[in-house]
C-alpha cells in the first residue's frame, strides 16, 4: 500500500526519531486526552464544537507515543489505506504541513475524516498496542491535528485534458472524485440537488462536530483548482439522462445518496411532531431552523425520544437537547454493547444529559385531541440469540410494556437509497435494495460511462467509505477514458 | 438566474409570476412541482408550475400569499431575483389517451389544473373543468382553462359569479349526466376530500394532487409523508398524485395544521 508515499517508513529522519526514544519509554506516556468544551456549556450552543482539537504540544506528544511499527496494522484498518506512521511522524518532527500532505495522497477531506471517522473501529482497532494491553494511538486526533494545522501548499492547477467529466451529489464520495479528477486534468462539474454544496456534511452532521468552515475551506480548494458547481439541479430532473449525454461528458460519477428516511411502520407514526432525523437535522443545520433570522420553523420538543443508536441518532438526541429539550431519551431495542454509534458520540451524549432506554423498542404513539404526539409505547426487550449480523438480536418481554410521555419524537432507524437516478436513467441496473449496481473494483455501472459510489451503492455507510469510492471511480473512469 | 420576468395581480393575495428558469421549462411536465427559496434566509416551500415557456426560458409559479414566505415572493417584483428555484419535482401526471375527464380546481388549485387540463385536451380527451372559489374574485385562469376545455363550469360558494354551490355540485351534475372516465382535482384538502368522497360513490377513478409540507422536496426528509392505502409514502417523489380513494384525507389535514 502507498509505495509511492512522500514520508517513507526508511527514510534518514524517520530512522533517526525510531532511535531517539525505547518503545518502553513510548509506551509510558498516557494516550492524550482530546480537550472539550464543558458538557453545561455546551448545549446552549448549536454551532461551537465540541472537541477543540489538540495543542502543539500534545500533538507531538502524541505522535512520539507511535511505534513506527515494521509493518503496521493500523493502515489496514483504514478503509483508504491512508500511511498513518507516515503521516503521524511527520507530525513528530514538526512538519505538519508534510503530515498534510501524506494525508492528502489518499484523502481528499483529512478534516472532515479527522472528525467523524470511526477510528475506534477502524484504524485504532488495530494498534500495536491493544496487544500490549495500553489505549491506541489517538490516529484521528492527530490527523485533525495535521488537517486543521498544516500548510497547504497551493494547489498545482493542472493541465487541461480536455475533456468533461459530471458528478452527482456534492456530498464526501462526489468531492472526493471531484479532487481526483481535477487533478488528472479534468473539467469537472459537481451537481447538487440542494442550495448547498456538502450533502450530508452540511445537511445532516451538525456543526458542533463538524464545523461548516471546515467543509467550506475543502470545497474552496476544490474551487481554486477550478471545479464547477452547479447547485439547485436535481439529475434526472432538472438536467435528464438526455441532457447529460447531449452535454459531453466523457463519464459521469452518481454519488446522490442515501436520502430516504425510514420509518417503522407502527401507529401513531404520522402523528406531528413525529419526524425523521432527517428532517429534523435537515431543518436545524441545512435551513439553520432555530437560529435568529433565518425562516425555517422547527419545533423544540422539550420531552424528546430518539429512537435508534447510530450516529444520527446521536447527532439528533445531542441536538434537542442544544434546541431546548428537558429530557432527551434514545430508544434502542439492542443493548449498548450492540450499538453501531461511535462510542465517543454515546459519550458525548451521556455527558450532555441524554438518557439511554436500551432494549426497549417503540410499538405505538399516542396523540392527543390535534393529533401531536403526546407518549409513546416501549416494549422492553431481551437479547436472545445472535442473528445472521453477528449481534444479539433482542426478543420481547411478553407483556411488558411502558408508556412514556414525549411532545417530540425523532425517528432514527435508517435509511434507503433515493431513487431519483434509479427512476430516471434508462438501461441501470439497480439491486433489489435499490442500490445502483456497480462493479466492485472499478465502481462503473450497466451504463458504461456511468460510474457510481458512496451510499447509493453502499446504502448507507461511513464518510470514508463514500471517499474511497470517489477515489476509486476517479482511477476507474480515468484509466477507461485514456484507454478509449 | 431565477429572474422575475413578469407579475401579474390574480386577487389581492394571490399573484401570477414568470420566472426565469430555462433548465426547469425545458424538463418540466404536467403535474411537477418546484421548491423556492426567496431570500438567502428563506425556507424551502413547495410551489406547483402553472406554465412554462421554453422559448423564452420561464415557468408560472401562482402564488397565494398564506405565510410569512409567500407574502414575501408576493410582493417581489419584476427584475428581482428568487435565491433558488429548484425543480421540476414530483412524478409527472399519466396523462389519459382519450375519454371523458372532468379536472377540478379550487383556489390556486386551478394553476397546477391548467398544464394538465392542457395535455389532457392535447391527448385527445374531453375535458370538462370544474372551476371553484369562494368569491368571483378569486376565480383564476378561467380564459385559459376555457380555451382548453370543451366546458366550463364555476362554482362559487356566495353566487357571485356560475352556478352557487361548493365543487362537488359541479362534479356531481357532470357525473350524472354523462359517462365520466376519470377525475382530477386540485385544490385545499378538505375540497379534495369531499371530491374524492363524492366520486368514490359513484366508482369514478380519481386522482388528486396532495399539496402537503415539504422540506427538500426530494425524499430526503419525509415530512410530506401521507398514508395512502394503509401505507406511508412520500408526496415529493412518490406523488404529488395519488389514487385519491386510496387517500388517507383526514391524517393529511391533520398534519398541514402543524
Amino acid at each position: 500500500m502507498n509505495k509511492n508515499t512522500i514520508s517513507p517508513r526508511d527514510a534518514e529522519w524517520r530512522e533517526e526519531l525510531r532511535k531517539q526514544h525505547t518503545a518502553r519509554e513510548r509506551g509510558m506516556i498516557p494516550r492524550v486526552e482530546m480537550p472539550e468544551l464543558p458538557a453545561d456549556y455546551r448545549v446552549t450552543t448549536l454551532t461551537e464544537e465540541v472537541n477543540q482539537g489538540l495543542s502543539r504540544e500534545m500533538a507531538v506528544l502524541e505522535a512520539t507515543r507511535c511505534l513506527d511499527c515494521p509493518d503496521p496494522q493500523c493502515v489496514t484498518g483504514c478503509p483508504v489505506g491512508i500511511n498513518i506512521p507516515g503521516f503521524i511522524k511527520n507530525i513528530q518532527r514538526g512538519e505538519t504541513g508534510q503530515a498534510l500532505q501524506v494525508l492528502r495522497e489518499t484523502s481528499a477531506l483529512p478534516a472532515v475524516c479527522g472528525r467523524v471517522c470511526p477510528q475506534e473501529k477502524q484504524c485504532e482497532s488495530k494498534c500495536i498496542y491493544h496487544k500490549m494491553k495500553k489505549e491506541p494511538v489517538a490516529i484521528g486526533y492527530l490527523e485533525r491535528f495535521a488537517a486543521d494545522n498544516g500548510e497547504v501548499p497551493t494547489e498545482k492547477i493542472m493541465a487541461s485534458n480536455g475533456k468533461r467529466v459530471a458528478v452527482v451529489g456534492s456530498g464526501p464520495a462526489g468531492l472526493s472524485f471531484a479532487g481526483a479528477m481535477i487533478a488528472n486534468g479534468y473539467d469537472v462539474t459537481v451537481f447538487e440537488a440542494l442550495h448547498e454544496i456538502g450533502g450530508v456534511l452540511k445537511y445532516g452532521i451538525p456543526e458542533f462536530r463538524l464545523p461548516n468552515e471546515v467543509v467550506d475551506k475543502e470545497i474552496e480548494a476544490l474551487r481554486r483548482q477550478g471545479v464547477k458547481f452547479e447547485k439547485d439541479t436535481v439529475i434526472g430532473k432538472t438536467l435528464t439522462q438526455r441532457d447529460i449525454d447531449a452535454m459531453g461528458f466523457s463519464g459521469v460519477f452518481v454519488a446522490s445518496g442515501a436520502g430516504l428516511p425510514r420509518f417503522m411502520g407502527i401507529p401513531g407514526e404520522n402523528l406531528i411532531n413525529v419526524v425523521s432525523s432527517n428532517e429534523y437535522l435537515t431543518r436545524i443545520n441545512l435551513m439553520h431552523a432555530g437560529t435568529a433570522g433565518y425562516a425555517t420553523p422547527v419545533f423544540r420538543g422539550k420531552k424528546v425520544a430518539i429512537i435508534g443508536g447510530g450516529n444520527t441518532a446521536m447527532d439528533s438526541c445531542r441536538t434537542a437537547r442544544r434546541m431546548g429539550a428537558e429530557r432527551t431519551m434514545v430508544v434502542y431495542r439492542r443493548s449498548e454493547a450492540e450499538m453501531p454509534a461511535r462510542v465517543e458520540e454515546v459519550k458525548h451524549a451521556r455527558e450532555e444529559g441524554v438518557e439511554f432506554l436500551t432494549l426497549h423498542n417503540p410499538v405505538e404513539y399516542l396523540g392527543d385531541e390535534r393529533g401531536r404526539v403526546r407518549a409513546m409505547r416501549l416494549q422492553k426487550m431481551e437479547l436472545g440469540e445472535a442473528d445472521a449480523s453477528g449481534r444479539r438480536s433482542p426478543v420481547a418481554i411478553p407483556g411488558a410494556i411502558e408508556e412514556i410521555e414525549v411532545d417530540m419524537v425523532i425517528v432514527s432507524v435508517g435509511v434507503s437509497p433515493n431513487p431519483l437516478i434509479p427512476n430516471n436513467f434508462e438501461g441501470l441496473d439497480v439491486t433489489s435494495r435499490g442500490t445502483i449496481a456497480a462493479n466492485a473494483e472499478t465502481l462503473q455501472s450497466s451504463i458504461a460511462h456511468l460510474y457510481a459510489g458512496g451510499d447509493i451503492v453502499r446504502g448507507g455507510a461511513t464518510v470514508i467509505l463514500a471517499m474511497g469510492d470517489g477515489r476509486r471511480a476517479a482511477e476507474a473512469m480515468h484509466m477507461a477514458i485514456q484507454n478509449k | 438566474m431565477f429572474k422575475i420576468i413578469t407579475k401579474e395581480h390574480f386577487s389581492e393575495n394571490v399573484v401570477k409570476l414568470e420566472v426565469e428558469a430555462p433548465r426547469i421549462a425545458k424538463s418540466r411536465r404536467p403535474g411537477h412541482f418546484v421548491i423556492v427559496i426567496d431570500s438567502a434566509k428563506g425556507e424551502r416551500i413547495p410551489l406547483t408550475i402553472a406554465d412554462a415557456d421554453v422559448e423564452r426560458g420561464t415557468i408560472t409559479l401562482v402564488v397565494q400569499a398564506i405565510g410569512d414566505s409567500t407574502r414575501a415572493i408576493c410582493s417581489m417584483e419584476p427584475g428581482e431575483e428568487l435565491h433558488d428555484v429548484v425543480g421540476p419535482l414530483g412524478r409527472a401526471t399519466q396523462i389519459r389517451q382519450g375519454g371523458t375527464v372532468v379536472c377540478c380546481g379550487g383556489g390556486v388549485g386551478v394553476a397546477p389544473l391548467l398544464p394538465i387540463i392542457k395535455a389532457m385536451k392535447a391527448a385527445g380527451c374531453r375535458v370538462i373543468s370544474v372551476l371553484a372559489a369562494r368569491t368571483k374574485d378569486l376565480i383564476i385562469l378561467e380564459d385559459e382553462v376555457r380555451a382548453n376545455s370543451d366546458e366550463v363550469i364555476i362554482m362559487t360558494d356566495d353566487g357571485s359569479y356560475g352556478c352557487k354551490g361548493l365543487v362537488t355540485d359541479g362534479v356531481e351534475s357532470v357525473i350524472c349526466r354523462e359517462q365520466v372516465d376519470e377525475v382530477v382535482t386540485i385544490g385545499p384538502a378538505v375540497m379534495m376530500k369531499f371530491v374524492s368522497l363524492l366520486t368514490a360513490k359513484y366508482n369514478v377513478p380519481t386522482i388528486a394532487s396532495l399539496n402537503t409540507i415539504m422540506v427538500d422536496g426530494t425524499g430526503m426528509c419525509g415530512a410530506c409523508r401521507v398514508t395512502v392505502g394503509g401505507k406511508t409514502r412520500f408526496v415529493c417523489i412518490d406523488g404529488p398524485e395519488f389514487d385519491a380513494h386510496q387517500v388517507d384525507f383526514d391524517e393529511m389535514i391533520m398534519r398541514l395544521r402543524q
